[in-house]
């Protein structure tokens, strides 16, 4: 098998998102991580949370492999007795989003100007230091990105994203959403 | 009823109908086997908890039932990884209880705390920490439905000390038992897709060349009448891998026996030759396929799997099915009967008879004074003395591979081995567990040396408890075939392969253990040990063949080379087309 995980992390149009739904139990995420770590695949973005039946929690996960060793990761992480239902979403046809918190630099000469981009960027102020602000920032990954280059300018001091959660687009989807459902 | 969690795990082994399991018990598993004196269940003290595991894979194997290990936490649930590793490669269904230091303890490096459920998680087909005595019935219910059913494997269920120990409240438990299993995730497919059925029995009636790949799945599904049904209704030969030996009979015409790295030249080149390999519960192992790229280049591919991840995992199949062997092949054959009647293949029928004839197996036993005992001859005399249904169980390394070239296998269930993992040390325990879930039958381990001094300790385990096992050591006083890769391919250095052919001294140390020992070094002596071994009926018997430490298995393709160069032997040269 190549090793995929070489490519390495980038934000290219390679990168897939699978949503797996698992049952709520201790060490589900440990067994379906270390599924993708034997595999040689580098996980580039997790997120795992509840869903509205409290059996069950959902975790996100943006890999960056080809397709077709991906395949045979989802057939080996279907095996796991406690993984319900995989679905692998296309970025094409899925709405993702992701959260940012970042500490930047504002000194008083700057501060305007910070506070203008996350005006822009429709960002929220959460916290004021005396010259550094931190700011909460939501939405598509790609618009995080941009957010996080125009910062740099200003000095980061601390970042952190929670990677992203995605569900299909509505409507026009279905045909490109691969399901692998034992249940529902 | 209450019970505490140890009574309760005992009785959940008794409602899953367990007979026998095999264990060593230690600190944090102390609480359970205090209710094993009250239970009918027959406990098998091992001297090492790799014997234990082994054990159980061999009663597996041999009955089809699941087999069951105990062990303590810590040590004793890291010397049972290999079992669980090998189980898992070669889908043997198996439950093992691992003790665990009590809850609270948990996480705080505590005397043989081992977190046994991360050491485990892929080597096992699911594991489980238990963290309420409440739950261990359902746990252990659970457990056994998920080893022995989809493709079967083993699973750990890890028990803390608290939840079964009758002075700790925690233990305290209403007894139940479930009548079913919840688990959303795991819903095995058992029957095969019409439209793919249909398109399998199309594709087998345009063959020209077809070969039926019979893997271990036929075996794990109890599908060896259906594949001889099927093969007889299509006339189709059979190649049966080193999982599947004894799935189709070797005395049927239409058998071809094995293929692979070691395989006969006919079964390989059927395969290389074939335009149509119907796979059925095999994985395109890579000592079956040789150098992929170059494998079967012109057949189409019917593969038939219960575990989807199998389907394309190597090798892209046409037609690719997922389902119980058993259930497809049934599925297949009615089919297949619909559909009307075979081509005629009487060429290539012709062209395999042809193969056999020129390139059987081969090797020479001199009679001469002075001359080498053959491994080989060693084993057709005790196929030839000793009882059809005779369970043959072996090692890993060259013995097993010419076990499983000369034995004739014509039942199934009569092989046990070490296929996907090649576990070192499997004989002597698995043979154990073999004779004691097959107490009627004889059962012969053949390991070699090296083999043999990994686990031999398991000897003492059967003469306590009277498991009348019969071991024949071909003793070549090396580690055979690391010297044969050497010799072939690093010019003759050998590195750290020489053991002794006299240290230890075999008949010594079965003598020690409680066993007959018996020793033969000349031809002529052979079939009367045989003889002797087999009449003995109260205690193992150990014998060691010293035999030519110069014999290599052939034929042989070497690793990562196309299955269309087999080298046949120094005698007969490479095999060509």
């Amino acid at each position: 098998m190549p090793d995929t995980a070489a490519a390495g992390a980038s934000r290219s149009s390679r990168h897939h998102i699978l949503t797996v739904l698992v049952e709520n139990k201790a060490g589900v995420l440990a067994r379906v991580s270390s599924l993708f770590a034997r595999r040689g695949f580098n996980i580039y973005s997790l997120a795992v949370a509840p869903t509205d039946d409290e059996r069950f929690s959902r975790i996100t996960i943006v890999v960056d492999v080809e397709s077709s060793p991906l395949e045979q990761v989802t057939k080996q992480l279907f095996k796991l007795i406690n993984v319900v239902k995989i679905s692998e979403l296309d970025p094409a046809d899925a709405v993702e989003r992701e959260m940012m918190m970042i500490t930047v630099n504002a000194e008083p000469g700057t501060r305007g100007q910070v506070i203008e981009l996350v005006d822009v960027f429709q960002g929220r102020i959460v916290d004021v230091g005396h010259d550094q602000l931190t700011v909460e920032l939501a939405g598509p990954p790609s618009k995080l990105d941009d957010f996080e280059d125009l910062m740099r300018a200003f000095g980061i001091g601390a970042l952190q994203r929670t990677g992203r959660v995605a569900l299909p687009k509505l409507e026009r989807t279905v045909t490109r959403l691969r399901s692998l459902g034992k249940v529902g | 009823m209450k019970l505490n969690g140890g009574q309760a795990l005992i009785k959940s082994l008794e409602m899953e109908g367990v007979e026998v399991m095999f264990g060593l018990p230690g600190g944090a598993i102390l609480p359970v086997y205090d209710p094993i004196i009250d239970s009918p269940i027959r406990h098998i003290l091992v001297r090492h908890e790799q014997g234990a595991g082994h054990m159980a894979e061999g009663y597996a194997h041999a009955t089809g039932r699941p087999g069951v290990a105990m062990v303590t936490s810590g040590p004793g649930a890291t010397n049972i990884v290999t079992p669980l590793a090998d189980a898992m490669m070669d889908s043997i269904p198996m439950v093992v209880i691992t003790g665990q230091v009590p809850s609270a303890a948990i996480g705080t490096d505590a005397f043989q705390e081992c977190d046994i459920i991360g050491v485990t998680r892929s080597v096992t087909k699911h594991n489980e920490l238990i963290t309420s005595a409440q739950d261990i019935p359902r746990v252990i219910h659970e457990a056994f439905h998920i080893a022995t059913t989809g493709r079967p494997g083993p699973v750990l269920v890890d028990i803390p000390k608290d939840i079964v120990d009758p002075n700790n409240p925690n233990s305290a438990m209403d007894w139940y038992w479930p009548d079913s299993v919840d688990l959303p995730g795991y819903k095995p497919t058992v029957k095969g897709h019409p439209r793919m059925i249909r398109e399998a029995a199309k594709l087998i009636l345009e063959a020209q060349r077809p070969v039926i790949y019979a893997g271990g799945g036929i075996l794990k599904a109890r599908a060896a009448e259906a594949l001889r049904e099927l093969a007889e209704l299509t006339g189709i030969s059979v190649v049966t891998t080193l999982m599947a030996r004894g799935a189709f009979p070797d005395s049927h015409p239409l058998c071809l026996g094995m293929p692979g790295m070691h395989g006969n030249y006919t079964a390989i080149t059927s395969m290389q030759q074939s335009d149509l390999l119907i796979a059925l519960g095999s994985r395109f192992d890579d000592r079956v396929t040789g150098k992929v790229g170059a494998f079967a280049p012109g057949a189409k591919i019917i593969h038939v799997d219960v575990d989807p991840a199998e389907l394309g995992k190597v090798r892209r199949a046409d037609v690719p099915i997922v389902g119980d062997c058993k259930a497809v092949i049934e599925e297949l054959i009615s089919e297949v009967r619909e559909l009307g009647a075979q081509p005629d293949r009487a060429a290539w029928d012709a062209q395999l008879k042809q193969w056999q004839a020129q390139f059987p197996l081969h090797y020479d036993q001199g009679w001469n004074e002075g001359d080498a005992l053959k491994p080989q001859f060693c084993i057709e005399m005790l196929r030839d003395n000793s009882p059809e249904d005779t369970i043959v169980v072996s090692g890993v390394g060259q013995h097993q591979m010419w076990s499983s070239q000369f034995w004739r296998f014509n039942h199934p269930y009569t092989w046990v081995n070490s296929g996907g993992l090649g576990t070192m040390g499997f004989a002597v325990p698995a043979a154990i567990g073999a004779k004691v879930g097959m107490p009627g039958r004889t059962v012969w381990a053949i390991d070699g040396d090296g083999c043999f001094q990994m686990t031999a300790q398991e000897l003492v385990t059967a003469s306590a408890e009277r498991i009348p096992v019969k071991v024949a050591i071909l003793n070549n006083a090396y580690l055979g075939m690391v010297r044969q890769w050497q010799e072939l391919f690093y010019e003759e250095r050998y590195s750290e392969v020489y053991l002794s052919p006299d240290l230890p001294d075999y008949k010594m140390w079965a003598e020690a253990m409680g066993c007959v020992g018996l020793r033969v070094e000349h031809p002529d002596e052979v079939v009367p040990a045989i003889e002797k071994a087999n009449s003995v009926d109260d205690r193992p018997v150990v014998i060691d063949f010293r035999v030519d430490w110069t014999e290599k298995v052939y034929p042989m393709v070497a690793a990562g080379t196309s299955n269309d160069n087999v080298i046949l032997g120094p005698e007969m040269g490479e095999g060509g087309h």
